[in-house]
């Protein structure tokens, strides 16, 4: 197909939908879960998931792609492009409660990309049962962040029960309290845990287990306070010789020369790069558009097509951001068309994140500026947006570690090479 | 549907240009720089792959349809082999692309097959004007209307060729429209300054100043016959292929700069192998796909006849703008100080990269 830029009608639909959702069901409680931090927003939980049910969706999951059009041809899939169009809009109403959506989340995204067929079939079934339901995925250490290979959670066979055995303490498990505390109103969920089975093979002892809801040993032991996105439940976990069934290892039982442990925890990563980066497009959009209308409402037009020479800073600035949004959310859909047209994309994946990790920190700093005391007030939710982007720039994959990834693609060097 | 795949033809087209930027431009492009000329066989060898051509239909002496998406991927690549050189090659363009898009029938037949006729010709168009202020929208020549004839007067900057072109589309502010005007070189009152312009790069372009003191314009000269026509598509066009040759420069800077950064030693490794290095690098690549992508949106945007077109194509050349300053820049600073020394091709790209803010009314798709 030649190059085009028309956004498929199902998208366009589906945005027109979530358009609503958004407005009536996130915008509306913003400023309330932001200002009651920890309390779950029940509600909109039980709406989103009933909806996604009668959608017949399992929750935010690329769909099987290619079915056949009415005149028999075969439709270019767009799973992906369709995800991060949705994970767009719904950032556009609020990061922090797209976090609170129902459903497996990156939990589930390790299954897919690490486990079995037997595993997928025991462990992602759920999500479309009646109770709302949350996965997890946990990974990072107090002591082990960007360097995730450096984590010190234990796991070891317990040869007489078959069993394996956890130990450890877990940071900024996202939705880990909703993924694993069992509260009536939710189905059972789990948490992808990610430990080592032998601390002396660095990232080829690496493996994620499936730690169901009210696993004993497990311990929620506290819910962060964050700048933003607060109403997204980031949990601490301990792990105390927790008990896990064999088959809850993804991935082979025995450390082999290979890295497949670790690679399947950093292609979950190279699957939703794009994905963060949309929800970061999301909040910018936001903020961008906000601002035009409190600026159209003090009478101050944009004047598009003129030179630089004779616009004022404050158009500037706007044409600046323009021009920044456009383009990631641009470099987010040739990351995720590519994904969806099953070609590599490790490079246009992470370039859209660190485009958007810029741009969405960029735009909402700059809106609060541009709107002063209006924007610094917390009457209006530029100064949340603000608060909301910069964990785009930060959670799976800091806009460094993605400097780092691009810089190794595009010089052809390794880890090693490139440090 | 999303696509970002170029068709077949255009593919093929690419890799024409991409081999004639290579072996042609890139080799002769600091000789041509430093002695301020361009070899005519370059020009004619450029022309020889019918970009101009192509975009014309049959009806009109030529062999295809334009796509400003082709034009777009055509020039990026071009400009990656040289700037300069990929101005001076689509020239005429200039001149026979606001015919086609906006020329009336008559005018259609009688210039547009006696530019794509013969070998590459100096036929050029005058839009750029010597103010700091400049607006394409805003002209500060004037045209006026006598009886059945359009009066000229004003000054118009950096014209190519305008010194040996036989017609000159002229822009003037047409009662606050800008309107283009085809003038011969034989008209009376039409100065062209005998000296060149001389500018911080684009030496190898030959770039003159018109000078036009009451020259006479027939009604039927004017661009789109005695009713004129919408100068919209025609800015549109020069903005998304102004963009495009921005993300060609600095495409050519980052490629070259990112070899270096992999030959260079210090302090026993790779330069590149340096996070302060890499992370530039990182960003360069990044910053030029941002461009891209958005450059060849509003190229789809204008084939489509989308309404938007106007607004992406002024943000595709903006953002391009100052992507290729950014880009280029860090490229000399890759280099250190062999990016200061004309031997390397970093900082001629630098100078380019500092136009593509002005360049507006040099190319077209």
């Amino acid at each position: 197909m030649p190059i085009e830029f028309e956004p498929p009608k199902p998208i366009v639909q589906t945005q027109l939908v979530l358009k609503t959702v958004a407005d009536e069901m996130m915008r509306s409680r913003s400023r309330y879960f932001d200002e009651h931090e920890h309390e779950i927003p029940w509600d909109y939980i039980e709406f989103m998931h009933s909806a996604m049910r009668a959608m017949g969706g399992n929750g935010l999951a690329p769909r099987e792609n290619g079915k056949k059009s009415e005149e028999g041809e075969k439709r270019p899939p767009i799973g992906y492009q369709m995800l991060a169009a949705q994970i767009e809009a719904l950032c556009w109403g609020d990061v922090g409660m797209y976090h609170c959506l129902p459903g497996g989340g990156l939990g589930a995204a390790a299954v897919f990309a690490a486990g079995t067929p037997e595993q997928k079939e025991k462990f992602l079934a759920r999500f479309n049962e009646e109770k709302p339901t949350f996965a997890a995925m946990s990974i990072t250490e107090a002591g082990a962040g960007s360097d995730n290979s450096a984590i010190r959670t234990r796991a070891v066979m317990d040869e007489t029960t078959h069993e394996w055995v956890l130990n450890g303490e877990k940071i900024f498990v996202t939705g880990g309290d909703k993924s694993f505390t069992e509260y009536e109103k939710l189905g059972e969920g789990f948490i992808v845990v990610w430990a080592t089975i032998d601390p002396t093979a660095g990232r080829k002892g690496m493996r994620g287990f499936v730690v169901e809801g009210g696993t004993p040993g497990v311990k929620i032991t506290r819910l962060e306070q964050k700048m933003g996105i607060r109403v997204s439940d980031t949990a601490a976990i301990s792990l105390v010789d927790a008990r896990v069934p064999f088959d809850h290892i993804l991935g082979s039982a025995t450390v082999e020369k290979d890295t497949s442990g670790f690679k399947g925890a950093m292609a979950t990563f190279d699957a939703t790069r794009p994905l963060v980066a949309a929800s970061g497009v999301g909040v910018a959009r936001a903020a961008l558009e906000f601002l035009k209308e409190k600026l159209a409402e003090n009478g101050v037009q944009i004047r598009y097509g003129l030179p630089r020479q004779k616009l004022t800073s404050i158009e500037r600035d706007v044409i600046d951001m323009d021009i920044m949004l456009k383009s990631a959310w641009l470099m987010v859909v040739k990351a995720v068309w590519m994904a969806d047209n099953k070609k590599e994309n490790v490079l246009e994946a992470s370039m859209s994140k660190v485009k958007a990790g810029d741009v969405c920190t960029k735009i909402t700093q700059k809106v609060v500026e541009i709107l002063g005391p209006l924007g610094y007030s917390r009457e209006f939710l530029a100064e949340k947006w603000f608060r909301d982007a910069k964990i785009t720039d930060i959670y799976e994959g800091t806009g460094q570690i993605n400097r780092l990834v691009v810089a190794r693609q595009i010089l052809g060097y390794s880890g090693k090479e490139l440090r | 549907m999303y696509s970002f795949e170029p068709t077949e033809e255009q593919q093929m087209l690419m890799d024409a240009v991409g081999k004639y930027a290579a072996n042609d431009l890139r080799p002769a492009a600091r000789e041509a720089e430093e002695r301020g000329e361009l070899l005519h066989k370059l020009l004619s060898r450029g022309w020889e792959i019918g970009l101009l051509q192509a975009s014309i239909p049959e009806a009109y002496g030529g062999f295809g349809e334009r796509s400003a998406v082709t034009g777009v991927l055509a020039i990026e690549e071009m400009a990656f082999g040289d700037l300069a050189g990929t101005l001076a090659v689509l020239t005429p363009s200039l001149f026979a692309t606001p015919i086609l898009l906006a020329g009336s029938e008559e005018q259609k037949q009688e210039y547009l097959q006696k530019v794509i006729e013969r070998e590459w010709s100096p036929f050029t168009a005058a839009l750029i004007e010597y103010a700091f202020d400049f607006d394409p929208n805003d002209l500060k020549t004037t045209a006026a209307l006598q009886g059945e004839e359009y009066v000229l007067n004003g000054e118009k900057a950096f014209v190519p060729f305008a010194k040996d072109a036989e017609y000159i589309l002229v822009y003037a502010n047409l009662d606050g429209q800008t309107q283009g005007f085809i003038v011969s070189k034989e008209s009376t009152g039409l100065m062209v300054s005998d000296e060149r312009e001389k500018l911080m790069s684009l030496n190898a372009l030959p770039l003159y100043r018109v000078h036009l003191e009451d020259v006479r314009v027939p009604v039927s000269q004017r661009l789109g016959g005695p009713e004129g026509h919408d100068f919209e598509p025609i800015l549109v066009s020069m903005r998304v292929a102004t963009a495009a040759a921005a993300v060609g420069v600095a495409n050519a800077a980052f490629e070259y700069s990112k070899n270096y950064a992999r030959e260079r030693e210090a302090f026993g490794v790779k330069i590149a192998q340096k996070q302060a290095i890499a992370f530039m690098l990182a960003e360069m690549r990044t910053e030029i796909e941002a461009s891209r992508l958005l450059a060849w949106e509003a190229a789809w945007k204008l084939d489509q006849g989308k309404e938007d077109a106007f607004t992406e194509a002024y943000l595709a050349a903006m953002g391009a703008a100052d992507m290729a300053m950014m880009v280029t820049d860090r490229a000399v600073q890759i280099l250190g100080g062999h990016g200061y020394i004309r031997e390397h091709p970093v900082e001629m790209w630098m100078r380019n990269g500092r136009g593509f803010a002005m360049f507006i009314g040099l190319a077209i798709v």
